[in-house]
């Protein structure tokens, strides 16, 4: 873990106001009353376990049962390490395709979802007044709805029997149902684009929130259109809510396996399904574990990028 | 384009998508309510027979019962643990404080499915069987950075002074921390544990690999969706589930603004 990225992540809750004088004295090295260090070491040990014991650890166990050779025996005896899996995974070019097209799918649904959240952050934020609270609050119920059942949903409006084809039918647009709207990589996509959408819009909104409305008043006095106001002022000034929306997006959607398990059918299978199969059906744990190394490791890349990219810290305070 | 037309715009625009986030939730309401078993239009009948049913339902009830008894206990140790990280990170400086505290919010970026994977190998490793404790141990990591920022949030909003008096004043640390610190951030506390619930309750990605013989609702309801005769049932279930977080949800919101 990279000192920038650790002090990137933790800084949205860093409290700009500095530590008292008596904190300072006493909080420096291990210094501070007896009270102060059994405090310590009382809130310390707990969480420090915990995330030893079901965060750190089981991601050692997965680096090391990457390099076992197979199934066979015992699930827990000592084994040559090997680096046959990754070798595997290397040589067979259908996996890193999935990688690339799990990624490329998770840009087009985190640029979509920035694109199509931000109208919606910039009603909320000028347009909406004093409504605002209720206009979020209404936006964001329907995420408390069981999320397979809202997808399920779906299929019912989409599917083959379905009512859009029902309608269709019906209405003699068409004489055969449309089967091209589930079970594919577009369903997948739409489905997450749907779910994304709101979530985007939130840090867009928090970033509209913190520019100053004097800066508006000052470009419309210099003469600045509309238009000229929005792409000179209003745009840049948001850019890191942008930015934070397209990687809270981005970053869950490249490892997502349940959507593409319910609507996307074999053909809208995802990196994180692969994963998924080989713990379950095809029961190949080296493998899969191997597999999720790479994915972690994709990840972290990208968050180490993203941290660099985005002041955090501004955007939380 | 003036600005009334762009606010009706940009109007049209929001309500437009929010009719699209309510259509799935209405249809699911609909056919809670639809005399027929298969989900198809036209509905013939309206009844309540789903929701009669779903009371003698058992293996669906206690599969909302295990998902509430996990949520339960993950955000109560999500929020606990959140507190202490808390303190830690704004009240003390010690070395690897910065990753104590990375660690503590590095799930919000580990896919799921990584996660999921991985404490799957440890519980085998450890032969713990998979049970709802086993689920309980994932929903709580993945919790901890939520309760972690929405408490950490609320030290920076008050003043430290408040803790120097207290102890200027003669009480010991844990003295101050139980009569000055916990008070103040117990709304943030209480939003930070329901906020944690609901990350817990509906949470299937890790649910899946980690479930024993006791399923969650979500893992429960998954297993099912083959099956059209059971789904009216769960349906209705669901569809009171929704009714009760919607009233967490605005019982979050009320504490979380009674602490602004």
């Amino acid at each position: 873990m990279g000192g920038g990225k650790s002090r990137a992540v933790t800084a949205p809750t860093r409290p700009t106001v500095t530590l008292p004088h008596f904190l300072k004295k006493m909080g420096e090295g291990w210094g501070g009353g007896w009270d102060r260090r059994a405090t310590f070491w009382l809130i310390y040990l707990p969480p420090l376990f915990w995330l030893t014991a079901f965060l750190v650890l089981p991601v050692l166990v997965m680096a090391v049962f990457s390099f076992r050779p197979d199934m066979r025996g015992e699930l827990f005896q000592a084994w040559a390490p090997t680096i046959n899996q990754y070798a595997s995974i290397a040589a067979v070019g259908s996996y890193w395709r999935l990688l690339g097209i799990s990624a490329l799918t998770a840009l087009g649904i985190g640029i979509s979802a920035v694109v199509l959240a931000y109208p919606l952050a910039y009603f909320l934020a000028f347009h909406a007044g004093t409504r605002i609270g209720f206009y979020l609050v209404l936006l964001l119920i329907p995420f408390w709805t069981s999320y397979l059942l809202r997808i399920m949903a779906w299929k019912i409006l989409l599917g083959t029997e379905g009512v859009l084809n029902s309608f269709l039918i019906y209405s003699g647009w068409i004489q055969e149902p449309l089967t091209a709207l589930l079970y594919n990589r577009s369903a997948v996509f739409l489905t997450l684009l749907y779910v994304w959408i709101p979530f985007a819009a939130l840090p867009i909104l928090a970033a509209l929130q913190r520019i100053d409305p004097a800066l508006f008043e000052a470009a419309a006095d210099l003469g600045a259109r509309p238009s000229h106001q929005f792409l000179r002022v209003t745009l840049p000034l948001s850019a890191p809510g942008v930015l934070a929306a397209f990687f809270m997006v981005f970053i869950p959607t490249v490892g997502e396996y349940v959507t593409p398990l319910l609507v996307g059918g074999s053909r809208g299978f995802l990196y994180g399904n692969i994963i998924q199969d080989f713990f379950t059906k095809a029961a190949n744990w080296p493998l899969g574990s191997a597999l999720s190394m790479i994915m972690l490791a994709a990840t972290l890349i990208l968050v180490v990028l993203a941290t660099r990219l985005i002041d955090w810290r501004q955007l939380f305070e | 384009m003036n600005i009334r037309r762009s606010s009706v715009v940009l109007g049209t625009y929001y309500f437009g998508l929010i009719l699209l986030l309510y259509l799935p939730i209405a249809l699911l309401f609909l056919f809670s309510v639809n005399s027929d078993a298969s989900l198809s239009f036209p509905i013939r009948q309206l009844t309540f027979e789903w929701y009669q049913r779903l009371f003698s339902a058992d293996a669906v009830l206690r599969s909302a019962r295990n998902s509430l008894v996990v949520a339960l206990g993950s955000s109560l140790a999500a929020t606990i643990l959140g507190t202490m990280v808390a303190i830690l990170m704004l009240r003390y400086k010690f070395r690897g404080q910065n990753l104590l505290v990375a660690l503590a919010v590095l799930p919000l970026i580990v896919p799921y499915v990584v996660l999921g994977v991985a404490l799957l190998l440890l519980f085998s490793l450890l032969q713990i069987d998979r049970s709802l404790w086993t689920i309980g141990v994932a929903h709580t990591v993945v919790a901890l950075p939520y309760t972690l920022l929405i408490i950490g949030s609320r030290f920076a909003g008050f003043d430290a002074n408040l803790e120097e008096a207290a102890m200027d004043l003669g009480a010991d640390y844990p003295t101050t921390l139980r009569r000055v610190v916990l008070p103040l951030i117990f709304p943030a506390m209480v939003s930070a544990w329901l906020t944690a619930f609901t990350v817990s309750f509906d949470e299937f990605a890790l649910a899946l690999f980690l479930s024993g013989t006791q399923p969650t609702f979500p893992v429960y309801l998954f297993s099912q969706l083959r099956f059209a005769n059971q789904l009216p049932i769960m349906i209705a279930l669901a569809v009171l589930l929704m009714i009760g977080t919607l009233t967490l949800v605005f019982i979050a919101e009320r504490f979380r603004r009674r602490e602004a």
